[in-house]
């Protein structure tokens, strides 16, 4: 295998692993939302990046050859190999920590898969093309939220500005090259203009909220070189429970 | 006897969508072409959403229709771009699309309101950009107030 093969592949990897784990996480509010129209709206996100990871992991397969499937990546990886950022395994805690990590990561999202669609590899631009549209109504979605519940009573405001200071010290990773961007010149998005659009949605609607955006002293990073926090192995152990128990078993 | 694309492409634009029954395949724009390369028939079809759960369905299905027909060398593939889009959809799916009570896409530039499959009202207010499906948000008709829903324009 030539290292450029691995290098595309990893990087797939990167972002595959965001939609996967974040889908897995959102699943765990499937008949525990705090309404039923909220329950069927964050079970629809969780689809949609499920949907999302297994066009990246069909990718990745295809790309690596060798009988690789889609199914290989998320169910036969250790910890240690997987490159989601950190914010996509954190607990869902309450309904606003949820909202808040939802919408940091849509801005993300949103503004990373419109610069990927320029991607000089036609394979990643057009899966871009598909998660762009859906996005953007998870930004819609969790911008909404956001501004309901932090312009909404004094508790609900109370917990999303908890949610925001348990949660912002993950939003930079987001934002921070994969360790093959710089290999991958034409083919990964420049994510520093990714920074600078998502940032400026993300301040717009905390300017609305009047909630306060607190100091960040030591960012939290690693992810992305498979340094995790102790909740991927909890996500993982679940996730992949079937395919230890019963190696290779098929539908 | 061998059949032709456009026989193929007829057999094939009955599939009905698993989840819209009133509608097909062709209505909703996910059957995007039928060619021979050599003796092999390839169906080039499109995902809707990412995750749709209905095209594994779709697949299935289109497989047995043309197993039906007798056609057996035959390879469904899927292709991503242009990504599929509402405005793909014909009028007349349209038309099909309200009579069963789900109000249809508008098209991506129209902000005219959405109007109620029930009793064409158009003063109507959204419930929630997610509904039963992927696919379509919820409504509420503020004249009959029925709930409804609408095919999420994409």
């Amino acid at each position: 295998m030539t290292p450029n093969t691995d290098n595309l592949v990893q990087y797939v990897l990167c972002y595959a692993d965001n939609a996967m784990i974040l889908g897995q996480r959102l699943s765990e509010w499937c008949g525990h939302g705090p309404a039923l129209e909220q329950d069927i709206a964050i079970t629809n996100i969780a689809l949609d990046l499920i949907g999302e990871a297994r066009m990246w992991y069909q990718y990745a397969a295809e790309f690596e050859g060798n009988g690789k499937t889609e199914d290989d990546y998320p169910y036969k990886r250790v910890d240690r190999q997987w490159r989601n950022v950190l914010l996509v395994e954190q607990p869902n805690g309450h309904f606003g920590h949820t909202i808040f990590r939802q919408f940091m990561f849509d801005c993300f999202h949103y503004y990373f898969s419109l610069e990927m669609m320029h991607s000089n590899d036609q394979r990643l631009s057009e899966i871009a093309a598909k998660s762009n549209k859906e996005a953007s109504y998870h930004l819609k979605y969790s911008s909404e939220w956001m501004l309901r519940l932090g312009n909404g009573t004094d508790e609900s405001h109370q917990k999303m500005q908890e949610a925001t200071d348990d949660l912002y010290i993950y939003f930079n990773e987001l934002f921070e090259a994969t360790p093959f961007d710089e290999s991958l010149m034409g083919i990964a998005p420049d994510l520093s203009k990714v920074k600078e659009r998502a940032t400026l949605k993300f301040n717009e609607i905390m300017k609305e909220t009047s909630l306060d955006i607190p100091e960040v002293k030591y960012p939290q990073t690693g992810g992305r070189k498979g340094i995790h926090s102790e909740h991927l192995g909890y996500i993982l152990t679940e996730l992949q429970f079937l395919q230890k128990t019963y190696p290779n078993a098929q539908w | 006897m061998v059949k032709t694309e456009k026989e193929i492409r007829e057999i094939l634009q009955q599939v009905p969508d698993p989840e819209i029954p009133v509608l097909t395949i062709e209505d909703l724009g996910i059957l995007r072409d039928v060619e021979y390369i050599d003796d092999k028939v390839i169906i080039y079809i499109t995902p809707t959403y990412s995750g749709c759960p209905a095209m594994d369905m779709i697949t299935v299905n289109i497989k047995a229709a043309l197993q039906e027909a007798g056609i057996d060398n035959f390879e469904v593939k899927l292709v991503l771009s242009p990504a599929w889009t509402t405005d793909w959809m014909s009028d007349e799916a349209k038309e099909k699309l309200e009579k069963y009570g789900i109000a249809p896409p508008r098209f991506s530039d129209d902000k005219s309101p959405i109007t109620c499959p029930n009793c064409k009202s158009e003063n109507t207010s959204l419930l929630s950009q997610f509904g039963s499906t992927a696919c379509k948000a919820l409504y509420r008709c503020n004249d009959c107030k029925e709930p409804f829903d609408y095919f999420k324009c994409y």
